[in-house]
């Protein structure tokens, strides 16, 4: 049993030596000789565009769920007209960004895990470094950057559109002036309740494009290694995302919402 | 096991008791070879032997564990990460599966190294270049394919085409014809000739392949068990007394 033990532990260090070393890589490749700009700008289109569909439907769905659900105990206490507030709160600091994440977990980091994956199993990637190209920087760089970028986007643009189901869902039971609602949303939000949020999806953003790249560029050869990679990086995303969060409301609590 | 009496200027890679292990696996466990300008030299043996590891070694996907490798003068250990990517695009690699970028198109392909490498921007000199390498593999039509529209035989020429076009000193070759029909594998190792009259290369074949071997070798070394054990050319070795020599050669008919 210790020597199990022993061996876990000098895994777990190992895979933790590994990250440190890759995400040292990655910012020493940040700012060396020219910054792949072109692939960086088509790695934004790809992650962003085609997240865009999913991202827009989480979006609506959850404002829409989240108000049918808080409609009727809301009601209880005659406080329907907070509804409004309620929603847009929870949603801009809190589930917005986690939902979206996880979304994007298990569509990006999948993705990019996979498509690494792939290219080093059919020795892609030593092509690139054997040429005398940067594959980290090409291939790495880029992609963090772009999720680091894009995830935050698209956590607005689902914030905004949850509101937007929140107030068809408001409407479902009774008529509700737009104005009025909007009003009422745009009204409940301050600086800080977007500020932690949004720097709280650029870490999301970047752990989701960290450990995404990370999987895929240190998979193993074979090809069940790509789908361990892809799964892997969904799993391992996910967990850190959580952590973040639980992280993250210590500090804001701590610090913003005294 | 190397041919004497040449000057040492000629040697462009050059490795003594190099050692290789993964593990408790010892891959490589006393290799010395040199590489001569101008000559194809085959390395062939059963598979797993590490012949692959040893061209991976002299091109630094892969770190030795002991021994000197000296790769145009330079010990390749002890190259900073510039000075490893400067020496590499000296050296082409022509990998098994051909590694192209399947989500590139012939053209991107071959761009890649051109505009990423040695940093080209003009797009004339780069249609030209590319036009000029694609013809010189016999593949001008296949420019706006993708990878996967392409036979075996058309992706090792275009992966062919990506290595030489920044006209490399040394060429590697890791089993060039490997899943190729008889007469696509001779196409192959034609253009390998070919390659080394043209474009003044030098190389090293990894192929289980004996009439690639027979075709394009100057000198042949064998390979077991993590060390060469013969060497000369294609008729000497077919003549060798050495056992495993002889399994090697013994039910050709060539």
């Amino acid at each position: 049993m210790a020597n199990n033990f022993s061996l876990f532990r000098n895994k777990v260090l190992e895979e933790a030596g590994s990250q440190v070393y890759f995400m040292a890589s990655f910012f020493r490749n940040i700012f060396k000789s020219t910054f792949e700009m072109n692939e960086f700008i088509r790695q934004c289109f790809l992650l962003g565009n085609k997240s865009f569909p999913l991202v827009s439907i989480t979006g609506i769905i959850l404002g829409f769920v989240l108000t049918l659900q808080s409609l009727p105990t809301m009601k209880e206490f005659g406080a329907e007209s907070f509804v409004p507030k309620m929603v847009t709160v929870s949603i801009v600091r809190e589930i917005g960004p986690v939902i979206i994440a996880l979304i994007c977990t298990g569509k990006i980091a999948s993705g990019i895990g996979a498509e690494l994956g792939s290219m080093k199993v059919t020795e892609q990637i030593d092509a690139m470094d054997v040429s005398g190209a940067n594959s980290v920087q090409y291939l790495v760089v880029t992609r963090i950057l772009a999720c680091t970028l894009m995830v935050p986007l698209l956590t607005i643009l689902a914030d905004a559109l949850a509101i937007c189901g929140s107030f068809i869902a408001m409407n479902l039971n009774q008529y509700v002036n737009y104005h009025l609602f909007f009003q009422k949303c745009f009204m409940s939000l301050s600086f800080d309740d977007l500020l932690p949020a949004f720097i709280k999806s650029i870490f999301f953003g970047f752990t989701i494009g960290f450990i995404g790249t990370y999987k895929g560029y240190n998979s193993n050869a074979g090809t069940e290694s790509v789908g361990f990679a892809a799964n892997s990086a969904v799993v391992s995303a996910s967990l850190w995302i959580i952590l973040i969060d639980a992280v993250a409301a210590q500090i804001t609590n701590a610090f913003v919402y005294t | 096991m190397d041919t004497p009496n040449k000057p040492d200027k000629d040697i462009l890679i050059d490795i003594e008791h190099l050692k290789k292990s993964f593990g408790n696996n010892t891959v490589l466990s006393d290799i010395n070879m040199k590489l001569y300008k101008g000559e194809n030299l085959v390395i062939i043996g059963k598979s797993g032997q590490g012949k692959s590891v040893t061209i991976k070694c002299v091109v630094g996907l892969l770190s030795q564990d002991e021994g000197q490798l000296k790769v145009l003068g330079k010990e390749v250990k002890e190259l900073n990460d510039d000075e490893l990517k400067d020496l590499r695009t000296k050296i082409g690699f022509l990998f098994q599966s051909a590694a192209l970028y399947d989500s590139m198109t012939v053209r991107e392909n071959l761009e890649f190294p051109l505009r990423k490498v040695l940093k080209m921007k003009e797009k004339g000199e780069i249609n030209k270049r590319v036009e000029e390498i694609l013809s010189a593999v016999g593949l001008p039509d296949a420019i706006n394919k993708m990878p996967s529209d392409l036979s075996g035989g058309m992706r090792k020429r275009i992966g062919l085409a990506r290595t030489l076009i920044l006209k490399p000193e040394i060429m590697l070759y890791d089993e060039p014809t490997t899943g190729l029909d008889p007469i696509t594998s001779h196409e192959i190792s034609e253009l390998i000739l070919q390659v080394q009259k043209n474009y003044k290369t030098s190389s090293v074949i990894i192929t289980h392949d004996l009439v690639c071997a027979k075709t394009v070798s100057d000198r042949i070394l064998v390979m077991d068990a993590g060390k060469f054990i013969a060497e000369g050319s294609f008729s000497e070795l077919r003549r060798s007394p050495e056992p495993l020599v002889n399994s090697f050669f013994k039910n050709t008919m060539l």
